[in-house]
């Protein structure tokens, strides 16, 4: 759990690794290809979905949709911004 | 801080995680209902969720939501009973193929045929989950399930094609891989006045497609991304689905035709004149 200097990315995923049932549904229609399979295991036994490449992520919220467990979400940084949220306080990828 | 999913508002966290298998396409659509719900801005103390028995039937409990979990079959009665009851509500079936086209086929057609307005959501994943992976209506003709180890030769219900002969006025059909469509859909469909109906083709990884050697849910998904083609204002007749075959998707109706209650108040203002007192509108 840390938080990055936002650079490049347009949006943030967060992923809730113990309610993963490891269907792979984000990982396989995630647009920019950010997610892959983690090599740990949650506590169920499933490989849960990791960021790897946290900076091509647009926020579209798609593996949100897809997902069947609500353990992912996407978020775009300018609908946060205009929330008024400040991004380098949130925490992104993998929560434990 | 800590960014919550969107989702978490619409759903009862004391009863999560659900029971569905990994691969399962149910939790999608109610991803896909949840945003619905979102953008089209419904008051959702007017909303009532309706379920029957079923892993369909489930979404209802895990809703957060006025929600009903019903007898088997009897989701769409239910949902006729509380929509004349009080005219205000919004009122969604949510359930299964063996559900609504099986045990309460019915009632199915006959709520279509009377133009109730109510929508009814239909995960169809062409076999009784719940119970052990049963043939149902709208199992393909040579699918495997447990009542049929040699092959099913029933020819199945064509859905869409069922609603839209028994009047329905909005009908569509999507898949657990076209998201975004079908959350528009269920926003367009909320707002129709009539018996809106949308099949939803999810995939069961436990019973239907391991019985059936088509690979975990993922696999299910790449094959509706593959052969499924969008036809909006299709002919109904002509999308019924094979084993392995093209799956058309899209909205195939939408037309206009006086609801249960319009009628109802429209003749008993002829019949009785007067004295009649429109009721709820």
């Amino acid at each position: 759990m840390e938080t990055l200097e936002t650079k490049t990315a347009k949006g943030i995923v967060v992923i809730y690794p113990e309610k993963c049932k490891g269907c792979g549904f984000c990982i396989e229609f995630c647009p920019s290809h950010v997610l892959d399979f983690s090599k740990e295991f949650n506590s169920k036994g499933y490989h849960y979905p990791v960021d790897i490449a946290t900076d091509d992520c647009s926020g579209c919220d798609l593996c949100g949709l897809y997902c069947p467990d609500f353990a992912i979400f996407g978020n775009r940084i300018k609908d946060l911004v205009a929330k008024g949220i400040d991004i380098s306080q949130v925490k992104r990828g993998v929560l434990k | 801080m800590i960014l919550e999913n969107p989702v978490n508002q619409f759903l009862r966290q004391d009863r999560l995680p659900h029971i569905w298998c990994p691969g399962c396409g149910i939790g999608t659509t109610v991803n896909c209902f949840t945003r619905a719900l979102l953008e089209s801005e419904t008051d959702l103390n007017k909303v009532m969720i309706v379920s029957g028995i079923g892993c369909t039937g489930r979404v209802a409990g895990y809703m957060n939501l006025d929600s009903f979990h019903t007898t088997h079959g009897r989701a769409i009665p239910f949902a006729t009973g509380m929509k004349l009851a009080n005219p205000d509500l919004k009122v969604v079936v949510y359930s299964g193929d063996g559900d609504i086209s099986a045990i309460g086929g019915n009632h199915f057609i006959h709520a279509a045929r009377r133009n109730i307005e109510i929508l009814v959501i239909c995960v169809d994943n062409f076999t009784y989950g719940m119970t052990g992976g049963q043939v149902t209506p709208t199992s393909h003709i040579g699918a495997i399930n447990s009542t049929t180890p040699y092959g099913n030769f029933e020819q199945p219900f064509n859905l869409p094609f069922l609603a839209d002969s028994s009047g329905a006025v909005y009908v569509a059909r999507w898949t657990a891989f076209h998201v975004h469509q079908l959350a528009r859909s269920i926003k367009e469909a909320l707002q129709k006045k009539g018996f809106s109906f949308i099949e939803v083709i999810a995939p069961c990884p436990t019973l239907y497609l391991r019985r059936n050697r088509l690979g975990d849910g993922i696999d299910e998904m790449k094959y509706y991304k593959e052969k499924s083609v969008v036809k909006n204002n299709a002919d109904t007749k002509d999308v019924g689905i094979s084993f392995k075959g093209e799956i058309v998707v899209g909205k195939f109706v939408d037309r206009e035709r006086p609801s249960f209650l319009e009628s109802m108040n429209v003749h008993y203002k002829k019949v009785l004149g007067d004295s009649y007192k429109t009721y709820g509108e």
